[in-house]
């Protein structure tokens, strides 16, 4: 076996992870999965057409987990090692469903030319201050916390982010809900730094107008 | 970036950029300026983090039970072997 690279250091209790799955411990693989499967079905539906079908993935990819764990090596991450079988999952049901790759656009679903993150009417379009606020955005944080994360905020939140094309609802997931860092979500998507930045850009500003929909009240 | 000042309506598309730590020590520092000066701009900056951390507290679809019964009888059964 091949030593890996030296600049790679296991993320802190990975190796314990590692060793109790191969010793059998099923609370460690069932702590696993809680940790995982959310995130996995996520990244699934970007390939497959179907909730159903991103669970079948998933479940397919755990099995392929299991099989392989005697031979992970500690070359990358445990969590990219899961996360490339996967995807690689993922992509070859995608393709018996024949559905295309889904980055076809750099936005991640918006279309080539993208669009503002906040409407054009939003600025000064001409004279000395073309180009800024016609009306000012109000400063959220300093709203109630019971109406900020009150239920109704959070469904608007959830419903944003669930009618975002796949691939920014998979960066925006990943990146604000799991708190992954840009690099695990690069890594793992296959997006270049500016790629995965500027699908972020879009999620992000769409959620905001949501949100300003509500809190503000209807002034888009 | 040159030594005209940003537009709000610049700001704003460069702001995940900023947040990400992608911008030039020069365009940072004009981002900057113009957020102190700009209580509109500032406010957008504030309402992109407010939208993060609602996002970060958002309930992801987990699995079905039944999907995580049967895979921790799969690496139960792989045990045994």
């Amino acid at each position: 076996m091949d030593e890996a690279e030296p600049t790679y250091a296991p993320p802190p209790g990975q190796d314990a992870i590692v060793a109790a799955l191969r010793l059998g411990d099923d609370r460690a693989f069932a702590a696993l999965v809680d940790e995982y499967g959310p995130a996995m079905l996520r990244v699934a539906r970007m390939y497959v057409s179907t909730r159903a079908v991103a669970e079948e993935v998933v479940q397919e990819a755990w099995l392929g987990v299991i099989a392989g764990i005697g031979r992970f090596e500690g070359r990358a991450s445990l969590k990219t090692w899961i996360f490339r079988i996967l995807s690689n999952t993922a992509k070859t049901r995608g393709a018996r469903e024949g559905r295309s790759v889904p980055f076809s656009s750099v936005t991640g679903g918006d279309g080539e030319g993208g669009e503002a993150s906040v409407e054009a009417d939003r600025f000064l379009s001409a004279g000395r201050w073309a180009g800024h606020w016609t009306s000012a955005p109000s400063r959220w944080s300093e709203l109630p916390e019971e109406r900020l994360v009150g239920g109704e905020t959070m469904g608007v939140v959830e419903r944003a982010i669930a009618s975002l094309p796949d691939v920014q609802q998979a960066v925006i997931t990943l990146r604000d809900v799991e708190g992954w860092s840009s690099d695990e979500v690069r890594n793992i998507l296959d997006l270049s730094e500016t790629n995965q930045r500027v699908i972020l850009h879009r999620a992000r500003a769409k959620v905001r107008r949501a949100l300003e929909a509500y809190l503000d009240g209807e002034r888009t | 970036m040159s030594d005209r000042d940003l537009t709000c309506q610049e700001l704003v598309e460069l702001v995940t950029e900023y947040l990400e730590g992608g911008l030039s020590d020069d365009e940072r520092e004009h981002f900057e300026k113009h957020v102190v000066e700009c209580g509109g701009c500032s406010n957008y900056l504030d309402q992109i983090r407010v939208t993060i951390e609602l996002a970060g507290r958002v309930t992801v679809d987990d699995l079905q039970d039944e999907t995580k019964t049967g895979l921790l009888a799969a690496f139960r059964e792989w045990k045994r072997q």
